[in-house]
Formats: structure tokens, sequence, C-alpha cells
């Protein structure tokens, strides 16, 4: 078992025929994920890779039955895309754009909650259960099967963090990226509980940044309801306050979102909290988590 | 991006909020003359991107116009907390009988807008949140219907104001969430809002923060941004599509991602010095921008060693190898030390073409900053002999 994909996901990509899109799709496909089918408008007939290319969402669902879809649109149109989705039943709802304004999510956040859509992201890296599905932008070669789950803000720093996971012979379940703005579909507590009630995660990595009260709310619910062992990073102890560190959603307001009271509250809801992302493996052995080879 | 209290004020004004008159000065004698034409004594006030001006003296009352100069060249060219005042609003001083905090920001928690209202006026809402958090009403704003009457009704009768008041007081609400939505703030404070001895209210004065990321669809704030007020280095990353944002420190990085960054900057805090900079060089950055990003840091004088972290995904790890080859030629070679990381996507080629040039590199990141940190102190050190 993994989280939200696994070989029944039948993947549909929007924005199929952009440049990341294009490039996406074939790296999904190269690593035997299901893209069953592509959306951009005024396009439809083509195909990219052999996947087919409809004008509508509602025909590629129609024709293809996917059953996630993956956005890659440019920001002025991911709102737009994410409600396409919505609108036609699809249950899984990946948006990699980045830059979409935050009262474009407000409405759309309780959009998709309402209509029992999942929505992860906006700019995110999207996610991946190892050997079985990727569906996303990460570098596939990193990642390993195997038991640990991790759940991150950011881009590129779970790269690091998975990277050094697998150094130390520890695979993963699933990797979820849930995107670094101020509104983003799924939480870290969504993402909490989905792995706590899968069988294959053993033990949970949870990488925070500053900003926000994301960090403080997961802490509550691990002390209420987790029961695996989970480490932690937060990303930006060294932020200046008031300065948006490159993130939409990364930003000191006044005292509140830093680093430290989101390490404390951690902390103080047991989990290990890494002071270097690299070693994490290192941490997971100590708490004598065991390994996946 | 952060509006100035007089670029906030109009946008408010536009919308019926009832804001005192006024005008924006760069000289003393501009100065005088609009106090000459408001004819009653003004306030006039340091116009800088950061709190704290009454306090720093850049906040003046003057009676006359004379006075209105004089005070001007006071405040004109005065340093608040690092920024340069270089214009002036100049307003109608008005009586105040109580001030009232009311602000409209994008709730994180509740992913709506959120109106905050507080009887303690006149003071910073987060000074107000740490001591007595229990004076601060919070009012979601429903995401599909907006902001209703009856809320600004709720408030302001709990606010104590008269029935006219409340009134006045519901339209003021209502027009600070449609200037915050149509204009895509993520922030938007009137503080204090008075009522006058007569009984008016009055916004007289007005933070404004919009979303960077609606930037695209409102070309009417390039002309708002203030350049002057940016950083230099900041401006020109900003001009190449890099997110960089100086700090005070020896260790220059360049990162490839926001997250990946931040845990550079803390390590090499960790490691027991302090960055110079947060620099991300954004997805899929060709060579050209690492060259225009190694030349930004090094533009900064007091940066005494470079790390690079890339890890490779989008990014080529062989593209940032070559940017940083062809940065180092056409700079003459590097004034400083540098230790680069490289991790991911082409890394072997990343190495090979380093190697070339007699750059190693490394493929852990507390490797890289162990390094890197004795890099600088070695080269302070030099620096000092």
């Amino acid at each position: 078992m993994s989280i939200l994909v696994n070989d029944q996901t039948r993947v549909l990509v929007q924005g199929i025929t952009g440049r990341e899109g294009e490039f996406h799709t074939r790296q999904m496909l190269q690593y035997g994920t299901k893209v069953v089918s592509g959306v951009t408008p005024g396009r439809g007939g083509k195909d990219v890779a052999g996947v087919p290319v409809f004008d509508t969402v509602a025909e590629a669902v129609e024709k293809t039955r996917p059953n996630c879809s993956i956005i890659f649109v440019p920001a002025p149109f991911a709102a737009d895309a994410i409600r396409e989705s919505v609108a036609n039943q699809i249950s899984l709802v990946i948006t990699i754009t980045e830059g979409v304004p935050v009262h474009d999510m407000i409405p759309l956040y309780h959009y998709v909650r309402d209509h029992g859509v999942r929505l992860i992201g906006p700019n995110c890296p999207g996610l991946i259960s190892p050997g079985t599905a990727k569906v996303g932008i990460m570098p596939a070669h990193i990642h390993r099967p195997g038991s640990v789950g991790v759940v991150s803000r950011s881009g590129t720093l779970t790269y690091e963090v998975v990277a050094a996971l697998t150094a130390r012979g520890y695979g993963q379940s699933s990797a979820v990226g849930i995107g670094g703005d101020p509104i983003v579909g799924t939480s870290f507590v969504d993402a909490l509980e989905l792995f706590q009630n899968d069988p294959q995660t053993r033990a949970i990595v949870l990488i925070g940044e500053i900003g926000g009260d994301a960090e403080e709310l997961a802490a509550q619910f691990i002390k209420a309801h987790v029961t695996k062992p989970v480490v932690g990073f937060i990303a930006g102890r060294t932020a200046p306050p008031g300065r948006r560190m490159g993130h939409a959603g990364a930003i000191i307001s006044g005292s509140s979102g830093t680093a430290s009271e989101k390490m404390a509250a951690l902390r103080a809801a047991g989990v290990e909290v890494l002071d270097s992302p690299d070693r994490v493996g290192e941490v997971l052995a100590s708490m004598n988590v065991a390994r996946d080879e | 991006m952060n509006l100035h209290e007089y670029q906030a004020k109009e946008f408010l004004r536009r919308e019926g909020v009832p804001i005192p008159s006024g005008e924006v000065a760069s000289t003393p004698a501009e100065a005088a003359a609009i106090a000459q034409k408001i004819g009653r004594p003004v306030v006039v006030k340091a116009q800088v991107l950061t709190g704290g001006r009454g306090k720093a003296g850049g906040v003046k009352l003057a009676q006359t116009p004379a006075e209105a100069e004089a005070v001007a060249s006071k405040i004109l060219g005065m340093d608040i907390r690092g920024h340069l005042v270089r214009k002036v609003l100049v307003t109608d001083a008005a009586a105040i009988a109580r001030e009232i905090y009311l602000g409209a920001i994008v709730d994180r928690s509740t992913r709506s807008v959120v109106l905050m209202v507080s009887a303690e006026g006149g003071v910073e809402i987060e000074e107000v949140a740490r001591t007595a958090p229990e004076k601060i009403m919070r009012i979601s704003i429903d995401p599909y219907l907006g902001f209703s009457d009856y809320q600004g009704r709720e408030i302001g009768f709990a606010l104590g104001l008269d029935a006219r008041q409340v009134r006045v007081f519901s339209q003021i609400a209502r027009a600070l969430v449609n200037t915050l939505v149509t204009n895509d703030a993520s922030l938007l404070e009137i503080n204090p809002l008075v009522v006058t001895p007569s009984g008016e209210l009055l916004g007289l004065d007005a933070k404004m923060v919009i979303d960077d990321n609606a930037l695209y669809r409102h070309s009417e704030f390039e002309a708002l941004r203030d350049v002057e007020a940016e950083d230099p280095i900041e401006r020109r990353a900003r001009e190449e599509g890099i997110t960089y944002i100086k700090l005070d420190g020896t260790v220059g990085c360049v990162v490839n991602g926001a997250g990946l960054a931040m845990a550079t900057m803390d390590v090499i805090k960790l490691h027991g010095a302090e960055p110079a900079n947060f620099l991300d060089i954004g997805g899929g950055a060709r060579s050209e921008r690492v060259a225009a990003a190694l030349s930004l840091i090094l533009s900064d004088a007091k940066v005494k060693a470079v790390l690079f972290n890339i890890f490779g995904g989008i990014t080529r790890c062989d593209e940032v190898a070559r940017g940083i080859v062809s940065a180092l030629d056409s700079l003459g070679g590097a004034k400083v030390p540098i230790v680069v990381r490289l991790a991911g996507v082409n890394e072997a080629e990343g190495r090979e073409i380093l190697k070339q040039a007699n750059i190693v590199a490394v493929s852990s990141m507390s490797e890289a900053a162990q390094a890197v940190v004795v890099a600088a102190s070695g080269n302070a050190e030099e620096g000092r002999r």
C-alpha cells in the first residue's frame, strides 16, 4: 500500500502540450505511471508520446476514464483548470503550477472540499509512491520502495531528504509535496492522517518551513492521533521577519510563524527534530526504525 | 509588494472610505504649498515601507505652512530603520476622540478573508495580539458570498458606536474587504480608524500588501513600486528572475529551490557562520542565470566565500557547472573561495566540467557547509592581516 496514488491511478495531464507538461508526461510514462490522456484547449486530436490529447476535460474523462489529474497550466489559468477537473468528477487533483494568486485559492479551497475532491498543491512537486506511480516532477531515481512516508512544503528540500533516506537504506511508501503557498488543498494534518492509516508506512518524515501555523496544527494532530515515529525538519531558522523567502507562504509575520516555535511545538508532540536535513537516516536509525533492506 | 501609506489611502478613498485630504511632497517647498492649500493645521508623515515612523520622529504636527516646510525639511532625508525618507505625506490634522483598529487579511488557518477589529487602535495589532488577545474580534468573510452588512453591524455595536456611526462603520468594513479582494491584497489595515469629537469616522493611517502572485493582472501596480526603496542588488535580482534577499553574513549561497535555500542558510549557521543572503535560482535555471546569480552575490563586499548547493531535478547539474565556469571566466576568476555541492540529475557531467576548471565539487550538504565556513573564516583572517 501507499497513499493517494498506486498502480490503479489513471492520470490526466492538464497542459500536456506545454514545455513542462510534455517533458514530465514522458518522465511519468517512463516511470510506469498510467498516463491515459492530456488536455490542451485547441490541441484535441494530437498526441504527446502516444498519449491522446483532448480539448476539454469532459471529453478526456468520457474517452479515457482518468481518476487523477495533474495540472501544469500557467498560473493565470490554474484556477479554471482545477474547477474543470472538479466539475468532471476527478477525485484527486495535483497542481504543480507556481504563482496562483491567493484570492483565487480562497473560494477554490472551499469549492474542492465541498465536492469531496482532494487537491494537492498548488506550487508543489506532486507525489510519488515509489515502484508504482509517480504523479509529479520529482527526480525518480532517488526514490526506493519502502516504509517511510514523507510530507513536505518544499520541492528540492524533499529530494534532499529522500536521497538521504535512500542512501541509508530507508525506502519510501509515498512522498508528497503539499506546496509552498499560503493556501494549499492538502495540509500536513491530512497527509499525516493518510500515513497513520497506511499499513505500509512505518515512520513519517515531516518537512516544514517558516510561515503560517500548519506545523503547529500538525504537532497537535501527532500528539493526539499518530502512533508511528515522526522525524521533522523546519527550514528558515535564519530567515529574517517580514520577508517572503521564495515560497509565497514562507514569511514570518511579526513574531508568528517562526522556525523556533514550530520546532518547539513538534518536539512537545514527541517528534525528533533534525538540525540538518541530511541527517534524517541516522536519526531514524537512532529511533530503532528498521531499514528496508 | 508593500505599498506606501499614501498609496493605500488612495485605494481606500476610491472605495468611499473617509480619508483626510492630503498630498505627497518630495521637497519642503512642496510641503508648504500643500499645507497652504489645506489651510488648516497639518501632519507631515514620512513615507517609508517600515513601521515605527512615529517613534523615530518621522511624523510631526505643523500649525502653519511655514512650520510644515520646516518640519518636512527635517523629515526628508531622515533614516528610519535603514529606510531613507524621500517623500512625506502632508495631510489634514484630525482631532481624535477615540482610535479603532480595522484590518482585513488573508487568513491561512480558515482559508478565508478575515476582518480583525480592536478597540485598541493606534498600536500595532501584533502588540495587542500579544498583550490582550481577547480585545481582538475576528470575523470570517464567506468565500462564496462575501461580506454582509450584519457583520459590520455586529462589530460596530460591539465597539459601542451609535446607530449612525454603525452604518458608516459597516460601509467602511465593506469597502475594506472589497479593496482587499479587487486589488489582490493579502493585508489591508486602517490603523487608526478614528472617531472625531464631532462623531465622524476617519481613516488616519493605512497599510497595504499586494500578493506578488497576482501582480500579472494589475499592471497599474508596477508604477506604484518604489524602486528607490529597494536594495540595489535585490532589484537587479528581481529583474533577472532570481529570488534574492540580502542578509548580514559573510557566506554567499546559490541554491535551487526556496526550501533548500532556507535549509542551506540554516546549515551554514549550524556550522558557525552567518549566511550573506537567500538566493533561489528557480527551477530549470540555465547557465546564464547561474552566472548572473554568482555575479550578484560577489557584488556584496561582505561576502568572504560562496556555496553552491544544487539538488538537480528540473535544474541540471551540468547547466549549473557551465554557469559557474562562465561567470568566473567573465569576472577574471573568483576573488573569494567557492565551494560547490552537486547532487542529482547530470551530477557526473557537472563535476567533470568543474574539474576542467579546477573546482572540486562535494556531494553532501553538511560537508559543503563545513568547507565553506572554513573557507570564509580563513578568507576573513587573511583580510585582517
